[in-house]
């Protein structure tokens, strides 16, 4: 067991505990919200960690550039992603978990005339 | 590259199908077509992330441009769902 080696297995094993994380969340919590929040921050880091073990396996080269490059566009995309259809959602009418409120049910935007916000689109 | 490397780059890699195979009962479940939506991003980045470590693991540098396209594919995927299948509106 090469410090290489070790430092390959280590990244990739953090990289699917935060997976396993994410699954996680997004399996168990309660609305949407929280459930995009899991997976865009969780599963950001962990497609970052398993990338920086290709890139500890490859070695350095132009393959280093391209994981780096990669690595970029997954950092800045993944949650842009997870913000805009959360975002879309919610001027749909997706209503928050609350204690209050247990079931928040389905999101009512299968009904046009419950939106409000601004920012949507011309109805 | 050494054989517990590539070992260890295979076994991280069925273990993320695994976890990308579980998120697809949130995907059958929904509730809400948001939800179905970000869970498929996430399936897609798993992806992403499954193609570049089988091209450590197999030692092919040319699997990292497939992962980039997908990487891109999947960015206008959410992107194009949010506009067209959730808000049918404005886009950001």
């Amino acid at each position: 067991m090469t410090p290489y080696e070790a430092a390959v297995v280590a990244l990739v094993a953090a990289s699917v505990f935060f997976s396993l994380v994410a699954v996680v969340g997004f399996a168990r919590l309660p609305d949407v919200f929280a459930r995009a929040h899991a997976a865009s921050k969780s599963e950001t880091l962990g497609a970052l960690f398993g990338l920086l073990a290709a890139a500890v396996a490859f070695g350095q080269g132009a393959t280093t550039v391209k994981l780096a490059l990669l690595a970029m566009f997954l950092l800045v995309t993944g949650p842009t992603a997870a913000h805009a259809i959360v975002r879309a959602a919610a001027l749909a009418g997706a209503t928050p978990w609350t204690r209050s409120n247990r079931d928040p049910g389905p999101s009512t935007h299968d009904r046009p005339e419950a939106t409000t916000g601004t920012g949507g689109g011309s109805r | 590259m050494t054989p517990l490397v590539s070992t260890a780059l295979l076994a991280g890699s069925a273990a993320l199908v695994v976890l990308a195979a579980a998120l697809c009962w949130r995907v059958v479940v929904g509730p809400t077509t948001a939800d179905r939506v970000v869970a498929v991003n996430v399936v897609g980045t798993a992806a992403v992330v499954v193609i570049a470590l089988l091209g450590a693991a197999l030692g092919e540098p040319g699997f990292l441009d497939v992962a980039l396209v997908y990487a891109l594919l999947n960015f206008l995927l959410s992107l194009g769902l949010a506009r067209f299948s959730v808000e049918q509106g404005g886009l950001l």
